[in-house]
């Protein structure tokens, strides 16, 4: 074991592993994470918590997962290279492993563009991958970025993001290559609605045998009406909704669609746990964490180790 | 070339509303090929300064003049025989230029026209775009010859992120995702294998980050 992730010690034991996200709220109000946090108790084995997602600023996301670890919750912390130079982020690493934070998620960032302050500046010092090596230094050499010893490793299980369903497709497994070798331990899929085109995703990640190096936990968002479907496809880029699965959710009454998601969400789980080289599921149920426990215990996934 | 786009007529009128004479000056360079502050411009500039300033009945004397270059002192001083007589210099060249020109003249009120916006080409006739940072350490020989660092929104150096839909970039559909050329164009040149190497975090100090920077050739230095 290279640190004390709860997530880490499952995968070590053959686990097939579970983990949610929890957005931290607009404001300074504690009891919205720990609501939030209630709902998921005894039902992941880690939770995600989100970095200003979609630059909308919200409570930080190494705040909130404090909140969560008080809980007796292992946060996975969400870090964006949008707002943070190298300075900033390898000083926040450290800060986190001292406060007992077991894992990392290294992301870009959505772009500021999208948020409620679209005239910010970003920063983008680093990249995704360039973080991930960042924090390999930081923790397997004990060097910051400079060169320079430091006292005390942190100790974070590193973790990265990647789309199968972004373009160009054909590279996609490529670069989850290069996360891998920069010392990337476990990967969280986009959400997952094309199984076909994740299979073959899956197919060239095997080819290189990354699966072996890298535990791959696929996404998944469960659907609360045949609209946000209609949404997700057209207007968040990346995301690949079939228009089958339109179709099916539009076939349903509307007060029954939110029921027919939650259906296709386990399906999909119990299709993806058969999928060899998926070692878990990433549930995320974005404002609709109280679904997350019916959504597991559906899919066979209760209780959690 | 660098490209800039001219101050919308509002503006300039606001920046002008103090003064009664006026120098409006271009430059033959960068700005006058991307159309927005050589010869041409400044007389459009000036026609309508005058006509929105006769309407309010508030007459201004404009004198229209386009150097060489504004970036260059040994033109820049073409006009001191005649500056003294304009009691603000209305600049419309790069924003390097309107600098030298202020610099040249100390006690001179030097005043903007020109948005300086990036280095870029000419997609075709009106249409230019952006191609360079000036980030002062090139990798084009890494990325099948297309900068991530000024034509991704992210400046990724190991892209694309997931936001790259059907070869556009997730910021404006209109924009080509720089990473997405860079795979086609490594693929065409059968060098795709040049993706699978991991760019590792960039020295920021011969960029604008290692503050403003000065490039001295002792060779072509007089004395």
């Amino acid at each position: 074991m290279k640190t004390k992730s709860n997530i880490e010690r499952l995968l070590e034991a053959g686990k097939f592993v579970v983990t949610s996200e929890c957005g931290p709220p607009r404001g300074a109000d504690a009891e919205v994470i720990r609501k939030k946090g209630e709902l998921l108790k005894g039902v992941v084995d880690a939770v995600n918590v989100t970095d200003n997602q979609t630059s909308i600023v919200r409570m930080s996301s190494l705040a909130s997962c404090l909140i969560l670890k008080e809980m007796g919750f292992d946060p996975i912390w969400q870090v964006v290279c949008r707002d943070r130079n190298r300075i900033a982020i390898q000083s926040d690493i450290l800060g986190a492993s001292a406060l007992g934070i077991n894992n990392i998620l290294c992301l870009s960032g959505d772009h500021q563009s999208f948020g409620d302050h679209p005239k910010a500046k970003n920063v983008y010092d680093i990249d995704s991958i360039q973080l991930i090596h960042t924090v390999k230094t930081l923790r397997d050499e004990g060097k910051f970025l400079g060169g320079e010893e430091l006292k005390g490793k942190p100790n974070l299980f590193i973790g990265a993001a990647e789309n199968p369903f972004g373009d160009p497709f054909e590279i996609r497994a490529m670069r989850l290559g290069k996360k891998v070798k920069v010392g990337c331990d476990f990967i969280q899929t986009q959400g997952i609605y094309n199984l076909e085109k994740f299979e073959k995703w899956m197919e060239m990640v095997r080819d290189r045998g990354l699966h072996e190096k890298c535990a791959i936990l696929a996404g998944v968002i469960p659907l609360k009406s045949a609209g946000m479907a209609k949404h997700m496809k057209k207007n968040v880029p990346g995301m690949d909704v079939p228009d089958a699965l339109i179709d099916r959710l539009s076939g349903v009454p509307k007060e029954k669609q939110a029921e027919e998601g939650i259906k296709i969400c386990v399906e999909m789980i119990q299709r993806l746990k058969e999928i060899k080289g998926v070692r878990g599921v990433h549930i995320m149920a974005i404002e609709w964490e109280q679904k997350v426990a019916e959504i597991a215990k559906a899919s066979g996934l209760l209780p959690r180790p | 070339m660098i490209v800039g786009n001219r101050k919308s007529l509002e503006e300039i009128l606001q920046l002008v509303k103090p003064y009664k004479k006026i120098l409006l000056l271009g430059c033959r360079e960068c700005i006058t090929v991307c159309a927005a502050g050589g010869e041409r411009e400044v007389g459009v500039l000036a026609s309508e300064l005058k006509l929105s300033r006769m309407k309010d009945g508030q007459d201004i004397d404009i004198k229209e003049h386009t150097l060489e270059r504004q970036c260059d002192f040994e033109y820049i001083d073409q006009i001191k025989p005649f500056v003294d007589e304009y009691e603000a210099i209305v600049s419309m060249a790069c924003g390097a230029g309107i600098q030298y020109t202020a610099e040249r003249f100390p006690k001179k009120v030097v005043l903007p026209a020109i948005n300086t916006t990036f280095l870029g080409v000419t997609l075709e006739q009106g249409v230019w775009s952006e191609r360079c940072q000036g980030c002062g350490e090139c990798i084009l020989h890494l990325t099948g010859g297309i900068c991530p660092v000024a034509r991704c929104a992210k400046s990724l150096f190991n892209g694309p992120c997931g936001g790259s839909s059907t070869g556009k970039c997730e910021v404006n559909k209109e924009t080509d995702c720089a990473w997405q050329l860079i795979v086609d164009r490594l693929k065409g040149l059968g060098q795709l294998d040049k993706y699978e190497e991991v760019i590792l975090e960039k020295d920021w100090t011969t960029s604008r980050d290692g503050g403003p920077r000065k490039r001295i050739r002792e060779d072509l230095k007089l004395g």
